[in-house]
């Protein structure tokens, strides 16, 4: 008796709450096609090392080193390096100013570097500016150098007059 | 010097980086949010007075929220890689997060509430139209014809249980956009616990100025007499809301300004000069008093029904404009002053562009043309069927 009222019940329901079933399918199958083609883009090695693709760090070893390191450069340039770690300047790194030189410090005969455009180099700096901290060495150029270069009266590696 | 640029500003503050689609995302997912609040009024509320604008407010909401991630989408210079949010998600973003709270919202709140509340229409409609509407129908469907009473009134009970999850959802979606913003705790512009809270009024706000003034335009169009006591029903819970939105900016605005942080005379300068006429002029006086004025002497004073209908409109117009405004000066606001502290910017907005004016005009538009399409398939218009 209690079995047979609860069967009616239950076929009241599928067939009146049914149709529910359908949208759910459908979400359903969504998320199925969502974790198919997911399954099939996202590298299989993702997250290896972290939350992103291990084979990315290969991609990237690739890439040719442009910049060689002032542990290089001071290999043959020992005067200025000399010059520059006596100076205000020992922090700066010698690629900061003559740009990335790795080709340079593989071949220096054929890759041959320019000279820094100092008028403008310097002034990135040292052009003044109130947000600057006050000790920190700063001018207003047009007003200072009168159009001179800097480096005609200061040594750009050790800045000293 | 370079152009529009006073004081010091740090290399990467020069350039503004968000752009006029980046305010159309929160303008967008905060219609969506508030259309979605005013239809769970006449759902879980019982506000019977609301009823000829439930299945507007259902399809404004949809026709929105589809266009909601396309400014995301086309602010991105490599759309297509949006998608790895979903495909390898870190749970430290908030933006990839959002993204499952987006399809959350879509698919299990507002599809399947709009599918059960038009179940009986899709069935009648893919059994009386023919060729291509009949396919799309029969589709709309799932396959089951099945609208006999005990049917559609599970549907009911489900539907209402959908509105109810939908509630804390529809929060949730627009709240989480507010997240997004006062989570960037290294602008203090934005970074305040307050800003989700704020956002999501303010989207409750726009939400039901647009889907009243919607509700009027249609009205206008189809030339049907408009349901006054709906349209003074929504009035009024719009200034319920802009009562608690207006309260909630204000509380804000004396908090910053009396705790006054080491950003306080940045802001306050920038709020002077470079936002007086987005944020004073537009947001707060013709945005927000405006408006709360004219819906104020609405409840205190019964006017005609023509002057209501002006009044509601106006008060209804300015209010998006206003809230427009309002997510302009965040994002745009939130990036025309320096980390520090002695430099601004300016924003030029460019015209023909992926992000420009034309663009964001085109991203407007298009909700509308959703809308259009809505209303063809799915006609809410119920005015001799109660439910």
């Amino acid at each position: 008796m209690w079995f047979a009222r609860k069967e009616g019940v239950v076929r009241r329901l599928v067939r009146d709450a049914g149709h529910l079933i359908r949208p759910a399918l459908v979400l359903l199958a969504g998320v199925a096609v969502f974790l198919v083609v997911r399954s099939a883009i996202v590298p299989k090695a993702f997250g290896q090392y972290g939350h992103y693709r291990p084979g990315a760090l290969a991609l990237v070893r690739q890439r040719p080193i442009a910049y060689a390191g002032q542990d290089t450069c001071v290999v043959c340039h020992d005067d200025e390096a000399t010059a520059r770690a006596a100076g205000k300047h020992a922090h700066v790194a010698c690629e900061a100013c003559h740009g990335a030189l790795a080709q340079h410090a593989d071949d220096p005969a054929a890759h041959v570097p320019q000279l820094p455009d100092v008028a403008n180099l310097c002034r990135r700096c040292h052009e003044k500016d109130a947000a600057k901290p006050p000790t920190f060495p700063q001018v207003v150029t047009a007003e200072h150098s009168g159009g001179m270069a800097c480096n005609q009266c200061h040594q750009p590696h050790n800045p000293h007059l | 010097m370079i152009p529009g640029v006073n004081g010091f500003m740090y290399p990467n503050e020069v350039e503004l980086q968000w752009s006029v689609l980046i305010v159309l995302y929160p303008y967008i997912t905060g219609l969506v949010a508030g259309a979605f609040i005013l239809a769970s009024l006449e759902r879980v509320f019982k506000v019977e007075a609301v009823r000829p604008t439930y299945r507007l407010a259902l399809l404004t909401a949809l026709a929105f929220l589809l266009v909601a991630p396309l400014p995301l989408q086309l602010h991105l210079g490599h759309p297509e890689r949006s998608f790895e949010m979903y495909l390898t998600p870190h749970t430290s973003s908030a933006m990839a997060m959002f993204g499952f709270v987006y399809l959350w919202y879509l698919t299990v709140v507002l599809l399947l509430e709009i599918w059960l509340e038009y179940r009986a229409e899709i069935v009648g409609l893919a059994q009386t139209t023919t060729g291509i509407r009949r396919l799309i129908y029969r589709a709309l469907t799932l396959g089951s014809y099945n609208v006999s009473p005990e049917a559609r009134r599970i549907d009911d009970k489900v539907g209402y249980a959908v509105t109810v999850i939908g509630i804390p959802s529809a929060f949730l979606l627009h709240g989480y956009v507010g997240f997004i913003f006062g989570s960037v705790k290294a602008n203090p512009w934005w970074s305040s616990p307050l800003m989700p809270i704020v956002f999501l009024f303010s989207a409750m706000v726009s939400g039901i100025a647009a889907v009243m003034v919607l509700y009027v335009v249609c009205s206008k169009l189809r030339k049907v007499p408009i349901d006054m006591r709906c349209l003074d029903t929504i009035a009024r819970y719009l200034f319920y809301t802009f009562v608690i939105d207006f309260t909630l900016e204000m509380l804000d605005l004396v908090h910053r300004t009396y705790e006054a942080d080491e950003s306080f005379r940045s802001l306050d300068f920038m709020v002077h000069t470079r936002l007086w006429f987005s944020q004073v002029i537009l947001q707060i006086m013709l945005g927000t008093l405006v408006p709360l004025a004219i819906l104020a002497a609405n409840q205190l004073w019964r006017f005609s029904v023509g002057v209501r209908k002006a009044m509601y409109m106006t008060a209804g117009g300015l209010t998006l404009i206003g809230i427009f405004a309002m997510r302009w000066n965040v994002v745009i606001g939130g990036q025309l002053f320096s980390k520090s502290f002695l430099g601004y910017t300016s924003y030029k907005m460019e015209l023909v562009t992926r992000e420009g004016l034309l663009s964001a005009i085109a991203l407007m538009i298009l909700p509308f043309v959703i809308f259009l399409v809505l209303i063809k398939l799915l006609p809410p218009w119920q005015e001799e069927k109660p439910r």
